[in-house]
């Protein structure tokens, strides 16, 4: 608490590199320093996202105002919602977003579940450049027969992940 | 069917127990997905989010584990059924304020909720009574298995799971369990273990979750990151932690009654003495109030009264609770009279505090569970 008198209501939360500070203000500190009022500017992206968060969205984006092609969620929404306007919003601001995750999160990689449909793709690419390869070595190797078998492999590889593809492009 | 008749009675729900439900009230796990393309809730109109409700709520509904399950959308709930839901935790603050579009879907164990058009278009949980965070994560994780064969989610290979707030994103994990640690309280000792498991990056939060107050020395503690970890390990190093905080519970509690026993038994009694006599009482009041005499009951000094008795205390004194039971609106000051006129009642054959004093050969406590 800053005025130690009242009790607290608006808890801040700043993360930096890995330190993280908390303010706790009550309301009419709050208030003083326009935590609570929308009008004064404050940005809800840094009371959710930690302080200097709307900055960074602000700087990043070169001062000018990014627009998402899917939604028209623009940088400055950000700066006042905190939230994204879509899912594609996540490359739409990838630049501006790249820093803030680093300092909210364990890691910027994701690493957790994947959806089954996802899973199979991989193996499923994973499976193609391995049957290619082979496919250049019995090329060198001139054996006609193999290569003609493994070409077979390809296309039914390349068949099934253009089946899965349209549920899969990010 | 309504949902106050969908829901089970708190004096049903208050016997439900889990693993150490001394101290760990519920274990919480959730889940946050989107579907692709679609804006998310809060940024979509109101034809988009009801596009996304007609394709999630049938995905939702046809899951084995719901079948039988309450599914209503938020504009068909009036205030008092989410006022309800909401002292119950089964939704959150924020989805209370839904209305068109949003939706909810509970199972009838009120094990299994999923909540639509929230903050992001699909928010499940599981939710466990006492520590039971591995149960909860299997449960829900099925649950997220079972979804994505029939829903196109949001996901990119190296983001993860998509979130309306980047604090959600990757695994979309919220791994929670709710405390009561009144010793800790007692003992001062609290703040110093909210820092200390702070400093962990797991985040400590009142009674409803985010940004409130910690009424009837109820605390919630969660996992804050979500991205660049896998959910087993978050599961697992908040069970760590969770049992640490348990461990300090009881050692508080052992070493206060030990030091100054009377300051204990001065706060459980006075407890019972306003909560069995009053003639009005506020809901923070009694939660608090509740609190030392769980407390007391923990310790085995209240004969004829037991944890469940105050834990539907606890749901049935809170302000819709209260409300329900009656057909009129009440204004706040005869709910406090209601209030108090329930918990003399409920509390007639509670015998008055029998605390052990402690012998000269050490402590009183024998830690019962």
């Amino acid at each position: 608490m800053i005025c130690k008198e009242n009790p607290a209501k608006v808890h801040l939360t700043q993360i930096v590199g890995d330190k993280m500070q908390k303010v706790d203000l009550c309301e009419e500190c709050a208030k003083k320093k326009g935590v609570n009022d929308p009008s004064a500017g404050f940005a809800l992206a840094d009371l959710l996202l930690g302080l200097g968060a709307s900055q960074e969205i602000a700087q990043s984006s070169g001062g000018e105002d990014i627009k998402c092609p899917n939604c028209g969620f623009t940088g400055a929404d950000f700066k006042k919602a905190g939230r994204l306007g879509c899912s594609q919003c996540y490359q739409t601001f990838a630049d501006s977003l790249e820093g803030l995750l680093k300092t909210m999160h364990k890691g910027t990689k994701h690493v957790g579940k994947v959806p089954i449909a996802l899973r199979h793709s991989r193996d499923l690419s994973e499976r193609l450049k391995h049957l290619q390869k082979k496919l250049e070595k019995a090329v060198t190797a001139e054996d006609f027969e193999q290569a003609a078998s493994l070409r077979d492999e390809i296309k039914a590889a390349k068949d099934q992940i253009e089946h899965l593809a349209p549920k899969l492009t990010p | 069917m309504t949902i106050h008749e969908f829901l089970s009675p708190p004096s049903e729900t208050a016997r439900r127990s889990g693993p150490h439900d001394r101290i760990v009230l519920s274990s919480r796990v959730r889940l946050a997905r989107n579907l692709r393309g679609l804006a998310f809730p809060g940024w979509a109109k109101k034809p988009e989010r009801l596009r996304a409700l007609e394709i999630i709520r049938p995905a939702v509904e046809s899951l084995p584990q719901l079948q039988g399950a309450f599914s209503e959308t938020m504009d068909n709930l009036g205030p008092l059924d989410k006022q309800i839901l909401v002292e119950r935790h089964l939704i959150s603050c924020e989805h209370m304020a839904k209305g068109v579009g949003s939706g909810l879907v509970l199972n009838k164990e009120e094990s299994l909720c999923v909540m639509i058009n929230e903050e992001d278009h699909l928010r499940m949980q599981a939710l466990r009574p006492g520590l039971q965070l591995r149960q909860a994560w299997l449960a829900i994780d099925q649950v997220d298995s079972e979804l994505e064969r029939k829903l196109d989610y949001a996901f990119g290979p190296d983001l993860g799971y998509l979130t309306a707030c980047p604090t959600n994103l990757g695994t979309g994990i919220r791994v929670s369990a709710m405390l009561h640690l009144p010793g800790l309280v007692l003992a001062e000792q609290i703040n110093q273990i909210i820092a200390s498991v702070n400093k962990l990056g797991l985040a400590v939060r009142g009674l409803y979750g985010e940004g409130t107050e910690a009424l009837g020395n109820v605390f919630q503690v969660s996992n804050q990151m979500t991205l660049g970890e896998v959910e087993t390990d978050i599961v697992e190093r908040l069970n760590k932690v969770l049992l640490q905080i348990i461990e300090h519970e009881e050692n508080s509690r052992a070493k206060l009654l030990e030091t100054k026993p009377k300051f204990v038994f001065n706060q459980t009694g006075r407890a019972y003495g306003i909560l069995a006599n009053a003639h009005s009482i506020t809901s923070k009041e009694t939660m608090n109030l509740l609190s030392m005499l769980r407390l007391g009951v923990d310790l085995g000094e209240f004969p004829g009264a037991d944890r469940a008795l105050i834990d539907e205390l606890f749901i049935m004194t809170q302000p819709g609770h209260l409300q329900k039971q009656f057909t009129e609106k009440l204004p706040a000051d005869e709910r406090d009279i209601i209030r108090a006129d329930m918990l003399r009642e409920r509390l007639r054959h509670v015998g008055r505090s029998n605390p052990k004093a402690p012998s000269s050969g050490g402590p009183a406590l024998d830690k019962r569970n």
